[in-house]
This record gives structure tokens, C-alpha cells and sequence, in this order.
């Protein structure tokens, strides 16, 4: 099917262009251990606090830790966007005959794919810091990793895609990632917040993925919170799928 | 539309495209009736804002027309765009490559987004470089090249596919006169190997006459004159004539028989100075002397300029190209 097919075409010379700057891959793979380094040791202290949610301290952080990079990582890709639609690239390609949303599915699989890569590193080096985690309970976290690092990036490429504008896009990025970090218990568990804070995260659905991720870790796969959090991300990687391609479609009205 | 329009490269009829702002509508076209023939170069002149690009991009279904039909390549632009991208190629204003990227892959992802293997591609891209005097740049990242080599580059990209028609949006902007040069001699040199056929905007006279068989002119999104450089020029300005003579009296004189030519248009006579207009000066103006030769009047200097592009535009819209 040459929808495939194209989306391998763009998939493989995203991949090539993001390696050749190696300068950058290094550094996509230092940030999560940099994160386990920096952070781990300050919330190894927090165990005792009253509120703090059951399990290793590594079970708690590290599912954050990977939200966090499917949501963070995912967002800054408009960014590369707005390089390549000013180069004209974006241009060039809608003129031949490829698929339209071929065009946004390479590229959200290539960052998909650089997702996965960090995930695996920041996993490893956690278990080396003492984490335990069944392999089958590893896998079913990486999914949703994937799904929210798909939603991210197809939702940031829409968006830089209409704005076509680094200096709006900047503050986008901004006013959205901080209430989004801060409320869903990504650093520290919203179970340690006063019960007004609780209920506004409560209305954040990342809180809820973020819940769900923690569950996995502790192997309790089958509580309602872990079906909960992934239906939740099918339905987030659904609907920006369907944002990106509508945005990248829409180029041409 | 006519079974006619497809032995044709472009033919598009009532074309329009308008934008909503927050306040208004702006219509970028107002309507625009063409015909490009296979194998023609044609040159579309218009000043910056005049509805170029945007016209281009409508033909090269980079944008939906809001009106009107169009048949580009054989290929009806609103039933069959991805007939029309098979067969077309498109090099945009601002280029079409990465600065990071290196050439080679630039050019395989786009030969292969046309459905060709990657060593086709490489092997069209690698005969293409070097066709356009690009030997040695293959592995070398796309923003290290110059100017002119950058702009060939997209040249390649927007042929690698061997289409019948190309599209080209301000082909020289922003290069040094030898590297333009350098450039539009490749150009025509595609439609003389390849039989190409070359559509290109440009708001540079030089360029439109250097490079196109035929001219269509472009002015508040409406096309107001069309026709090749010299004819243009022949029927919309004509040649000017300066005679400078002894004396204002003969200068008066010279006015009224000038005046009396055929076709002679804007004669102004400014004290011993009178300056006039007239097609095909070069052939009038022995005539005119012999005349003058009659009255006893002997202009001391005669001056004739060719018509420039400028003129035509000026005849033809009331304004100067450049401004």
C-alpha cells in the first residue's frame, strides 16, 4: 500500500536527518538519566512522608519519569516543524503525489521511535538504581509511553504547522506544559496534595495515565485504574491523530 | 472542460482564489484565463503582490482554487490532483531542502515520494547534479552550498521525476548576476534536451526576457497583457526617439512632422528637444530625417532606446514595475 510505503519514505529521512546531528542524539539520551540522577536521590527522602502512594520509591518516579518524556518529548517536535515548512520542505512534499497523512505519520513514528529508545535507556539505568518491575508489566508501560508520545507529537506538529511561528508557538508550549506537569503528579504524587489540588487534577487526564503507569509498576495489572488510564490514551492518540492529519489536509484550503 | 485543453501543458479558465481575514475578503486572483502549449518556457511578470504565487500555487495544487477550472497536464486540477502531482514539478520561492540535510538524501526521499526505487533515484539525482554542474556535492549537507548551487539543488528536486511540465516560483531571486546567468541558461537548456515545459513568475524584466518564449502579465490578480517580450514591446510601446536641434524653431518644426508619422505617440518637445514615441523606430527614422532634410532642419543628435519591459508594464497598468 503506498500509504505505507510513504510513510516509511518520510520515517527514514526523519530518522537519517535526527542522526545526523549526533550532538543531539547524546543529549536525547543523557536527559532521562540526568533526571534519575538529579531528581531520584530527593524523592528516595520522600517515602516516609504521610500520603506518599505505596510501592518502591523507583516505582513511583520512574512511571512519571516516563510520562513526562512521552509528553515533553512529543511537544517540542512543532519546533522542527516550523524549520521544515520554512525551508520549504513541507511544501515540496505535498506536491507530489505522496499521502497527505503519510507526511505526518512518518514523522510522528520516527519521534515515536527516538521515545521508545530513551524510555528502554531511563528503564535500564533505573534498574541498575534498584528498580523491579515484571518484563510483561515493562511492555504494556512502554505502550502507553508510545501512545501518549504519538498524541504529543502529532498535536505539536499541528500546531506548529497553523501557526507557522516559533515566537507564538514558544508560549503555547509554555502555558501548557507547566499546569500540565504540575498537575498530574508527575514529581510528586498528587495523593500528597490537599484535597482542593486533588480535585483539580482529578479533571486532568494525564494525572490518570500517570496513575495507571504506577499501577503497572507495581504488577497490579487488573484494577480499574490501568484500563481507565489506557482508554484514556487510545482516545488522546485518536484524536490528535485525526487533528494532525485534518491540519496537514487543511494546508491546501 | 474541452478534450482540446489536455494536448495542452496548462489550460486554466476563470481561475479565482480569494482569502478571509478577520475583517475581509481579499481576492488574491480575480479570475485568470491561460493557455501554456507543450514545450513553451512562459514567463508570468507581475509585481511582488500581484497574485503570482498564488496563481502557481493553485496550478500546482498546493492550494484550492475558489473558483474556476483548469486542466494542467493533461490532468484536471480539481478531479485528478494526484494526476496532476505524477506529471508536474514544483520549485517554490523559498527553495525545497533542509539545511541540515545532506544532499543524497534530500534527493532519494524525493525521487522515492514519486514512486521510484532508491537507486533510481540516486542514479537520476546523481545525472541530474551533474547536468547542472553540481559534480561533488552529493554528500555534502544541503545548507553548505552556495547561493546558486542551492537554487539548482532545487531545481534537481523539483525534476528528479522527469515531469512534463515545471513550475518555477522566482527562479533567481537573491543571486548574483552570473550565478542568474548561469541559471537561466540551464533552464532553457531543459526544454531544449528534455522538451520541458517551463512556467515561471518572476518580477524581474531581465529575467522575463532573457528566458521566456511568451509573457502573460499579471496585475491585481488579472492577467493584462500576454504575448512574447518583443511583440509586447513592438505593439504596447514602441521605440523612444530623442532628436536634439540647433534651435527651439526647428525643435517646433521636427515636433509637427513627427507628429504626423504613423502611430507616433507622446511627442513632447522640450525647448531644442523633442522626444516621441514610435513602433519599429529604426526603420521610421531615415524616412523622417529625409523630411527633415526638406524643412532645412538638421538635428545635430539623434537617440533611439529600445523599449524595455518597464515600458510595457507601464502602458499596460499605468504604473512602474518597480514600484
Amino acid at each position: 500500500m503506498s500509504f505505507f510505503r510513504d510513510t516509511f519514505i518520510i520515517f527514514r529521512r526523519a530518522t537519517l536527518l535526527s542522526l545526523q546531528n549526533p550532538a543531539w542524539v547524546i543529549i536525547g539520551l543523557m536527559q532521562p538519566i540526568l533526571y534519575l540522577v538529579l531528581f531520584g536521590p530527593l524523592l528516595l527522602r520522600m517515602t516516609s512522608v504521610p500520603g506518599f502512594p505505596p510501592g518502591n520509591a523507583w516505582q513511583v518516579f520512574v512511571p512519571g519519569l516516563l510520562v513526562q518524556l512521552g509528553i515533553f518529548g512529543g511537544s517540542f517536535v512543532g519546533f522542527a516543524i516550523i524549520n521544515e515548512w520554512r525551508s520549504g520542505v513541507i511544501d515540496r512534499m505535498m506536491v507530489t503525489p505522496a499521502h497527505r497523512v503519510s507526511l505526518i505519520a512518518g514523522r510522528v513514528l520516527r519521534d515515536v521511535m527516538v521515545l521508545m529508545i530513551q524510555a528502554i535507556v531511563l528503564v535500564l539505568a533505573a534498574m541498575l538504581f534498584g528498580l523491579r518491575v515484571p518484563f510483561g508489566a515493562l511492555l504494556l508501560a512502554l505502550a502507553l509511553v508510545a501512545m501518549l508520545g504519538a498524541s504529543f507529537s502529532s498535536l505539536s506538529y499541528a500546531a506548529g504547522l497553523s501557526m507557522k511561528s516559533e515566537d507564538a508557538f514558544a508560549p503555547l508550549i509554555n502555558t501548557f506544559a507547566l499546569p500540565v506537569l504540575l498537575l498530574s503528579g508527575i514529581l510528586l504524587p498528587m495523593s500528597m496534595a490537599p484535597a482542593w489540588l486533588r480535585y483539580v487534577s482529578d479533571v486532568n487526564p494525564f494525572k490518570h495515565m500517570v496513575e495507571a503507569l504506577r499501577a503497572v509498576f507495581r504488577g497490579e495489572i487488573f484494577t480499574f485504574i490501568v484500563p481507565f488510564g489506557f482508554g484514556l490514551s487510545l482516545a488522546l492518540v485518536l484524536i490528535s491523530l485525526w487533528t494532525g492529519a485534518r491540519v496537514f489536509r487543511n494546508q491546501t484550503r | 472542460m474541452l478534450e482540446a485543453a489536455k494536448e495542452q501543458a496548462i489550460v486554466a479558465r476563470g481561475l479565482k482564489r480569494s482569502y478571509k481575514t478577520r475583517t475581509e475578503t481579499v481576492d488574491a486572483v480575480q479570475g485568470i484565463d491561460l493557455t501554456v502549449g507543450r514545450g513553451e518556457i512562459v514567463g508570468f511578470l507581475g509585481p511582488n503582490g500581484a497574485g503570482k504565487t498564488t496563481t502557481l500555487k493553485m496550478l500546482c495544487t498546493l492550494l484550492e482554487p475558489t473558483d474556476g477550472e483548469a486542466i494542467v497536464a493533461g490532468c484536471d486540477l480539481r478531479r485528478d490532483a494526484r494526476g496532476v502531482k505524477r506529471r508536474i514539478g514544483y520549485v517554490a520561492q523559498g527553495g525545497t531542502t533542509m539545511r541540515e540535510a545532506k544532499v543524497s538524501l534530500e534527493i532519494v526521499s524525493q525521487a522515492q515520494l514519486y514512486g521510484l526505487s532508491r537507486q533510481e533515484g540516486e542514479r537520476r539525482g546523481k545525472a541530474l547534479l551533474r547536468a547542472l554542474d553540481l559534480d561533488g556535492i552529493w554528500d555534502r549537507p544541503c545548507g553548505s552550498l552556495s547561493g546558486g548551487q542551492r537554487r539548482r539543488l532545487d531545481i534537481v528536486m523539483g525534476l528528479i521525476h522527469e515531469p512534463e511540465l515545471v513550475f518555477l516560483d522566482e527562479p533567481s531571486t537573491g543571486l548574483d548576476p552570473q550565478a542568474r546567468a548561469n541559471l537561466w541558461s540551464h533552464i532553457r537548456s531543459l526544454r531544449d534536451q528534455f522538451g520541458t515545459t517551463v512556467f515561471l513568475t518572476t518580477h524581474y524584466m531581465d529575467e522575463a526576457d532573457a528566458l521566456s518564449d511568451r509573457l502573460l502579465i499579471i496585475d491585481h490578480g488579472r492577467i493584462v497583457g500576454e504575448g512574447a517580450s518583443a511583440e509586447l514591446k513592438e505593439r504596447l510601446s514602441g521605440d523612444a526617439i530623442t532628436l536634439t536641434l540647433r534651435t527651439a524653431e526647428d525643435a517646433a518644426k521636427s515636433q509637427e512632422t513627427a507628429g504626423a508619422l504613423e502611430n507616433a505617440a507622446n511627442v513632447v518637445c522640450e525647448g531644442n528637444v523633442v522626444h516621441f514615441r514610435v513602433p519599429n523606430g529604426a526603420s521610421v527614422l531615415p524616412g523622417l530625417l529625409r523630411k527633415l532634410t526638406d524643412l532645412d532642419v538638421e538635428p545635430i543628435g539623434v537617440e533611439i532606446a529600445r523599449p524595455t519591459l518597464d515600458d510595457v508594464f507601464l502602458n499596460l497598468t499605468g504604473r512602474s514595475l518597480r514600484d
